[in-house]
């Protein structure tokens, strides 16, 4: 099926598929740090479930990728055996749940800041699957129908808290207002058009990025409104470059916990 | 008394689900929520995530009246010696087939 398809249709680059798959791998990882820590048994578990679809949009990701490249490559070649620089995730997506600290200080997880980073993602990841739905590339669209069901219900879940949250109790308000103003810089990395939005144009992949942006913008003002929070004014300065392979210092820290075992005993299977 | 706008305890809600082959939801637990809309989304964590159902129902479970434990006697022992109210002495046409 895919051979034929290499012929009639445009497959999207390795990098912007990798790029979509490291997205939700990083933050499925990130986000089962709750497991066993959740503030509500039946939050722990929708967060749990929810980093395992996650964690299954990247597996159907990285197994296409695998595929397509045909070098004995799997899915876990791409998600334990390669290093921070080579993943190409959002930097928003693997800080910890919590504000800056200094230097190396441990702090407790601030569900502020998880409710506020899955909102800010799964608002760019609901419209842009709803793009890729209808793309060139069979198998992402797929992939993408699949994942949009998914990425619809994660907002409504992460919507609900951050309304009730916001408009919440003055600490409560304040917590969310402050994830906000800390996540918010971060953001801008989803605007920049760079060397993956280029590559992905020029395989025929048309990402609307006006469109995407305006939607995005549609829902997060709609749920900050409802919130009672403040949209910070736009981000000036540093902008992240995750995408690109240039990483917080966090997300070492966190693949060294993923990819320890895959490491330690190579090609053992359950 | 508290002020009924401060809630310190998040309310509890019974969870119905129908399955797919169900006709009629059927009671399968209870959670605590701090309303309805988020009741509904945690019995579709809690409670469907093996595909268990298609459809749910939450309702606050101080609206459920319940009947007396200690009325069990009154209210259900006298139907045990009323075998006649089974429909199990009338013979059905093989016409009317399955009912």
């Amino acid at each position: 099926m895919s051979a034929v398809a290499a012929d009639s249709v445009a497959l999207a680059p390795t990098d912007y598929l990798l790029h979509l798959a490291d997205n939700a791998l990083v933050l499925g990882q990130r986000n089962a740090q709750w497991c066993g820590h959740g503030p509500i048994l039946e939050e722990e578990l929708a967060l749990a479930n929810m980093s395992l679809d996650l964690v299954g949009q990247a597996r159907l990701l990285y197994d296409l990728v695998a595929r397509r490249a045909a070098d004995g490559s799997t899915e876990d070649t791409y998600a334990y055996w390669r290093d921070a620089s080579q993943f190409r995730n959002y930097t928003l997506l693997e800080l910890p749940h919590r504000s800056p600290l200094v230097g190396y200080a441990q702090g407790d997880m601030d569900f502020a800041i998880t409710v506020m980073r899955n909102t800010l993602y799964t608002a760019l990841m609901v419209p842009l699957w709803q793009q890729l739905c209808d793309c060139s590339d069979p198998d992402l669209a797929a992939i993408a129908a699949k994942s949009l069901k998914e990425a619809q219900y994660h907002l409504r879940h992460a919507c609900d808290w951050l309304v009730k949250l916001g408009d919440g109790t003055d600490s409560s308000r304040q917590r969310m207002q402050g994830a906000l103003e800390h996540l918010w810089p971060y953001t801008a990395e989803f605007w920049v058009s760079g060397k993956l939005e280029a590559l992905a144009r020029s395989a025929g992949l048309l990402v609307d990025g006006a469109a995407l942006e305006s939607s995005w913008n549609a829902i997060i003002d709609a749920v900050l409104e409802q919130a009672t929070l403040t949209r910070p004014p736009a981000p000036e300065g540093y902008v992240s470059e995750g995408k690109v392979g240039v990483h917080s210092e966090h997300l070492s820290f966190l693949l060294a916990e993923m990819q320890s075992l895959a490491r330690a005993h190579p090609g053992a299977q359950w | 008394m508290s002020s009924p706008s401060v809630l310190k305890e998040w309310p509890l809600w019974e969870v119905f689900v129908r399955s797919k082959q169900g006709l009629e939801h059927k009671h399968c637990g209870s959670l605590h929520a701090a309303d309805a809309a988020q009741a509904l989304l945690m019995a579709r964590d809690v409670y469907t995530r093996r595909q268990e159902g298609v459809s749910i129902w939450v309702v606050p479970s101080k609206a459920i009246v319940a009947s007396n434990p200690d009325e069990k006697g009154e209210l259900f022992d006298p139907a045990a010696d009323k075998i006649y109210r089974h429909p199990t002495f009338y013979e059905i046409p093989e016409q009317v087939g399955h009912m």
